[in-house]
Order: C-alpha cells, then structure tokens, then sequence
C-alpha cells in the first residue's frame, strides 16, 4: 500500500492503478481560469485511490447528489482547449462508477 | 537578543489601482517607509511580488525599483513564493541585516491584481499552484481551499454558519482602516447565503484580490535605537515548507509547516503563546484561520473555528486572541505577494499605539503569519517593542 506520489517516486518502479477509488472531498468550481471556460461550473475533486494516494481532478458525467465516499473510477476526457492554435488537452477524470 | 529592528513604515491603501503601475506603487510605500525612519537609501532592497511575471509581464523589480526610486546601484532583487513572498523578503532582510553584510535593508512588498480580470486573472493567478497535477485538471486557489473545507466540515459534522464569526471580525476591524479594499460590515447572517466561489468557499469567505504596496526599513538592533524613537525589534522569524499539493499530505488537515514556523519563531523569541498579544494569521480563506488556529496551539484538532464563534468574544480587538485586527485578508484586501509586508506594517502601529480606532489596548508582542498557497510556505515572524 502505498500513500503518495512521492512514494511511488521513492520505489522507482511504475504502479498500475486500478482506477477506482472514492470522493475524498469536492467543490464546484465557478470561476475557471482560461483554457476551461467552455467546461465551467464543474466539479473538482479530490480522490483517494483503492491503491492509497489521492489524485487531484475533475468528476464528471455527475447526474444526482455528489458525496464524499461515493465510489469513483477514472476516465479520459479532454481538460483544457488552448485556443485556435494551442493544443487540446487530454487526461484522467472520474465518474461515479457504472455499476 | 534580537538581531535586527523595523524603524519604518509605509503602506498604500488595498485597491483598485488603475492609475498607478506597479513601479509607482511599490516606490510610493517604500518612500512612506524611508521617510518614516529618516533616511535617504537603503544599501539593500527586497521587493515581495508573487505575479508580476503573469499579472504585469515583469520580472527583476529589484533593478526595476531600484532604478525608479533613484538608489543609485544598490543590491536588489525579488523574493517569491507565492502568497507568502511578503513574509519571504522580510525574513531575507531580517538574515541579511543579521549577518552584518546590510546595514540597512528596506523591504517592498508590491503586487497589481487587477490589470486582468476573470479568467484570465484566475490562470495568472495559478502559477502557485503545481502546474502537472493540480492547474492543469482546472483548479483554482479557491476550489483548493474549498476542497480543504468540506472535507474539514465533513469529518467534524460543522455547518458553513460556524465559519462566519472570522469575516464579521475582519469586516468589522476593515471598517475603520482607511487602507482597507472593502470597509463594509457584513451582516450576520449574510456568510452562509454569499454567492459560492468554490463551494462551500464564498464570496464572504475568500479574501479579494487588491492592488497595493507596503514597505518596512529594517537596521540592525544595535544601531535602531539611534536612529528611531520607537524600534519594533524582530524577536522571531522562521520559514518551513510542506508539500505545494494537498493530495501530497498524508493529513492534510494539520498544517505542518504552520505548526514547526511558530514552534520555531516562538522558540527564538522564548515566548509562550500566552504571552503574545496579537495573531495575525493568513486568513485569506476561513477554512486557513481555522486550521492555522489548530497548528499552532490556539484550539485542539477540529475545534480551531470555534475561535470565531461568541460574536468577537476571542478574536475581536478586545479579546484575548485579537486577529485581522486592520481587516486581514479579508476586508483591507490580499494584494498577493505584498500581503505579508501590509502584516508587519501593520503589527509596528499596533506596538507603537498609532493604530487609532484599530487600536488593541496594551499590543507590545505580536506574531504575524504569512501563507503561501495553502500552507506550502509558512513563515512566521514575533514583533515586539521589546529587545529581548
């Protein structure tokens, strides 16, 4: 069991994640800075993993109350457009877990 | 005995200031402050800035400032780190003076929030933050701290309501400082309905970005007594970090690094907490008060907000842990890097009695905290009029 990034850093061996985890705390976030106005309000969380570390990032497809505990597995979305000419970037999220 | 001495002062009021640029605002303070100790140039200067390379596309205040207000060469550069850069600079003047290689050191805190607005104020803003794990997934200095607050409010079963007491003081004390950015009294009441930044962070819970300089001139103690009548002698002064991320902490309830920076400020100063007569704690958020209160000794785990509660009892001028006793935060306004030198401009007219209607009867010790991002710098410093 591990508990932070910096311990997976300290072990200097890749991890695989399972990608589940739960609420570990949330807040909606209303005014976004540049790059994730088109996504505002949205969800930021922090989530603890079965694994042990918590991961910073936003909970989406969220339908019905959000709670701390609730039951979260990880997905690709896009994060941030950079404009016309800037990259459009891709990374995890969570979403309550289907099933 | 202490090593070094304020005998200056200077503040510009927190605000919008639209018809100055940053130059003109720090050199503004830092003129107020020379003049205050008598004397013409300093040998060092240490200007505080957090954004000045996203707010204003400046970096290297030091010659910037340096140059404008004529110092003819002298050593200068900017001190960052974040919200806390305020109390940074002053440390590195206080290190500077002390090892005798600065004779004088003046210290200019300045920050201009308010050139760029929404959005993009927010990004400018973020560069605090860990850019790979937390800015880049959307957040936001407010969604962090509110992140911290539910989760504080969830594990003590608190309502938003129990928070309210830190912004009616800050309110309440800003009303009667003229440098203050907001001088309204909130309404009771009125905390737990306020438009949500971040919820359960509010628009009465977050402290609102302001444009504004401070300055202090600091000697060594040896020589301020002969060059000013009354010297505020810095009897404590100590910096700790913990990680910039709170997913990084393995409780990220307890501020660590609040906690060891009063331990060892308290320590150098051989003051107890009872024996300090005002608190001026980073209260940009009240979940930070909160949380401070509880590292550093002033309430147990989870009951750090009750310091709010009984309308002032404890926090208000007259009571027995006088806090934001100018407003804080809050009400006078967070001019970002520059936050921490407002604090010790401040804390010298509360020990010197020129602190008028802000006024805590008998202040002769105080203990000033600043804050970078939510505790990753801590940096606490004792004041005192007494050289001991």
């Amino acid at each position: 069991m591990v508990t932070s990034l910096h311990e997976i850093v300290e072990q200097g061996e890749a991890v695989a994640f399972s990608g589940y985890g739960e609420v570990y705390s949330f807040t909606v976030v209303q005014d976004p800075p540049a790059g994730f106005e088109s996504h505002a309000p949205y969800v930021l969380g922090l989530v603890k993993l079965d694994e042990g570390p918590i991961v910073t990032a936003q909970l989406t497809d969220i339908e019905g109350e959000l709670a701390i505990g609730d039951r979260v597995e990880m997905v690709t979305r896009r994060l941030a457009t950079e404009g016309p000419e800037g990259m459009i970037v891709y990374g995890y999220k969570f979403r309550k877990v289907l099933r | 005995m202490a090593k070094t001495a304020i005998i200056g002062i200077g503040m510009t009021p927190v605000s919008e200031h639209w018809g100055s640029s940053l130059r003109e605002l720090a050199a503004e303070a830092g003129l107020a402050a020379l003049k205050d100790a008598r004397i013409q140039k300093p040998d060092a200067l240490f200007v505080a800035n957090a954004y000045g390379s996203t707010f204003n596309n400046q970096t290297q205040l030091g010659a910037l400032v340096a140059d404008y207000m004529q110092f003819d060469g002298i050593e200068a550069y900017t001190i960052e780190a974040g919200d806390a850069s305020g109390g940074a600079a002053l440390r590195a003047a206080h290190l500077a003076v002390a090892s005798g290689e600065i004779r004088t050191a003046l210290v200019i805190g300045a920050e201009k929030t308010t050139d760029i607005v929404a959005s993009a104020r927010v990004a400018a803003r973020n560069i605090s933050l860990d850019a790979d794990y937390e800015a880049r997934h959307g957040a936001t200095l407010p969604a962090m701290a509110a992140l911290l607050m539910r989760r504080y409010m969830y594990e003590y079963g608190l309502e938003l309501s129990a928070f309210e007491g830190f912004s009616l003081n800050a309110h309440l004390n800003g009303s009667k400082n003229a440098n203050a950015m907001y001088r309204n009294k909130l309404r009771a009441g009125a905390f737990a309905k306020a438009p949500m930044v971040a919820e359960p962070v509010s628009l009465f819970d977050s402290a609102p970005d302001g444009d504004g300089a401070a300055a202090v001139v600091i000697t060594s103690a040896e020589a301020a007594p002969d060059m000013s009548p009354n010297p505020v002698y810095i009897i404590g002064s100590a910096a700790t970090t913990d990680s910039l991320m709170l997913q990084e902490r393995p409780d990220m309830l307890a501020l660590n690094a609040v906690a060891s920076s009063t331990e060892k400020a308290l320590a150098q100063s051989s003051l107890g907490l009872d024996d300090i007569h005002i608190f001026e704690l980073n209260d940009t958020f009240t979940i930070l008060t909160a949380l401070s209160a509880e590292a550093i000794g002033l309430a147990p785990r989870g009951k750090g907000w009750e310091l709010a509660s009984e309308d002032g009892a404890h926090i208000g001028l007259q009571g027995q842990r006088p806090m934001s006793t100018f407003g804080g935060m809050k009400s006078r306004g967070n001019p970002a890097g520059a936050a921490g030198v407002y604090q010790a401009a401040e804390a010298c007219l509360q020990i010197n009695g020129r602190a008028e209607d802000n006024q805590v009867e008998g202040a002769k010790t105080v203990l000033i905290q600043n804050l970078g991002g939510l505790g990753s710098t801590a940096i606490t410093h004792v004041l005192s009029t007494n050289n001991r």
